[in-house]
């Protein structure tokens, strides 16, 4: 799991629910009080572009990397790197732009846009209220 | 020439100067206001306010003509690696050019077939490593396209090649030697070019031979 902010955090904590060896890597050791109290996973403190922490959070042989820093551009470079140098099998990305999103599509990870989503619910809800309108 | 540059940091700005002194088209994007500001006093509408890995920035600023040339040297390494996928995946842009910041990231702009790529780090390295004995062996040039690099490497007293012809040693595979310079003179290098000791020698070489080299030109005790 890269980046543990509000989504990487509880995304790593679900993941380890589900019995998955978690290693969560994020810039700032502060992130950690993010996993709880008693964190059960690893973690590495140091950048995701960083192939040095990539590896010594054992990317190499891992089943599924999870990329959602703060950043759309670092996530975009990490996913790449996970997919293309480490071959990871299971890659799913967080991409806040739409439009960055759609051109990334199709690369062998997974993209996710909550920007998107919510782009896609706000107008569903207002139409299925209104549908005549 | 139209040439669009992401990035109005000190390299930015001096190439937007220098390339609108040759009476260049350039659209120079900058995301931070406050330097945004002061660009657009030097080049008026030749600066464009915004984050130049969005896509309808790059827009405005005419990337669907395309450019000759983009011209990716923000700070951020992540940044001018998206800037340049876009371009040319997206847009068809001829040619890129991008900064690495950090030269540990070096190998994410290969591996994204991102190229060229100017690193001030990595010149000034080159530039020690040639001013300063230690280094045997001195990089001069990586061909990253073709795989190849030149270095430079000073005949050891005593090691394999001293006082021998090229043509007499067993240089590594995927190796050759180009030039000698002896005493100020630089020669081509063929078969029966003899080495002295203290010669400057150049090689092209596959990158991983460096060490199967040093130990025909350098003395190992």
């Amino acid at each position: 799991m890269i980046g543990s902010g509000r989504v990487g955090s509880a995304v790593a904590k679900r993941m380890r629910e589900a019995e998955w060896d978690v290693v969560v890597v994020d810039e700032t050791e502060e992130a950690l009080a993010r996993l709880g109290e008693n964190w059960p996973g690893q973690f590495q403190v140091g950048h995701g572009m960083d192939i040095e922490v990539l590896e010594r959070a054992g990317i190499e042989g891992a089943d599924a990397v999870i990329v959602a820093t703060s950043g759309d551009n670092t996530n975009i470079v990490i996913a790449q790197v996970a997919k293309l140098r480490y071959e990871v099998p299971s890659v799913a990305v967080r991409i806040l732009d739409p439009a960055r999103a759609e051109f990334y599509a199709g690369r062998g990870f997974a993209i996710v846009s909550p920007t998107r989503t919510a782009i896609d619910e706000l107008t569903s809800v207002v139409l299925r209220e209104r549908p005549e309108a | 020439m139209f040439v669009l540059i992401v990035g109005g940091g000190k390299v930015g700005t001096n190439v937007t100067r220098t390339l609108r002194g040759l009476n260049h088209e350039i659209v120079l994007i900058e995301q931070d206001e406050r330097r945004y500001e002061s660009l657009e006093v030097e080049f008026e509408d030749g600066a464009l306010y915004g984050d130049g890995t969005e896509l309808h920035v790059l827009e405005h600023a005419g990337i669907r003509r395309p450019p000759d040339i983009v011209v990716a040297v923000t700070g951020d390494d992540e940044d001018n690696i998206v800037i340049c996928q876009l371009a040319k995946e997206r847009y068809g842009v001829p040619k890129v050019v991008a900064r690495v910041n950090d030269p540990r990231n070096h190998e994410l702009f290969d591996l994204l077939e991102i190229s060229p790529t100017v690193s001030a780090t990595s010149m000034v390295m080159a530039l020690i490593e040639h001013e300063v004995p230690e280094h045997e062996l001195v990089h001069l040039l990586e061909l990253r396209k073709e795989n190849l690099e030149i270095v430079e490497v000073e005949v050891d007293r005593g090691s394999k090649a001293e006082g021998k012809r090229i043509e007499e040693l067993s240089l590594p595979q995927e190796t050759r030697l180009i030039s000698v310079m002896r005493d100020g003179q630089a020669e081509i290098a063929v078969g029966a070019t003899e080495l002295r000791a203290g010669d400057q020698v150049l090689a092209i070489l596959k990158p991983g031979r460096e060490d199967e080299l040093r130990q025909v030109l350098l003395k190992f005790s």
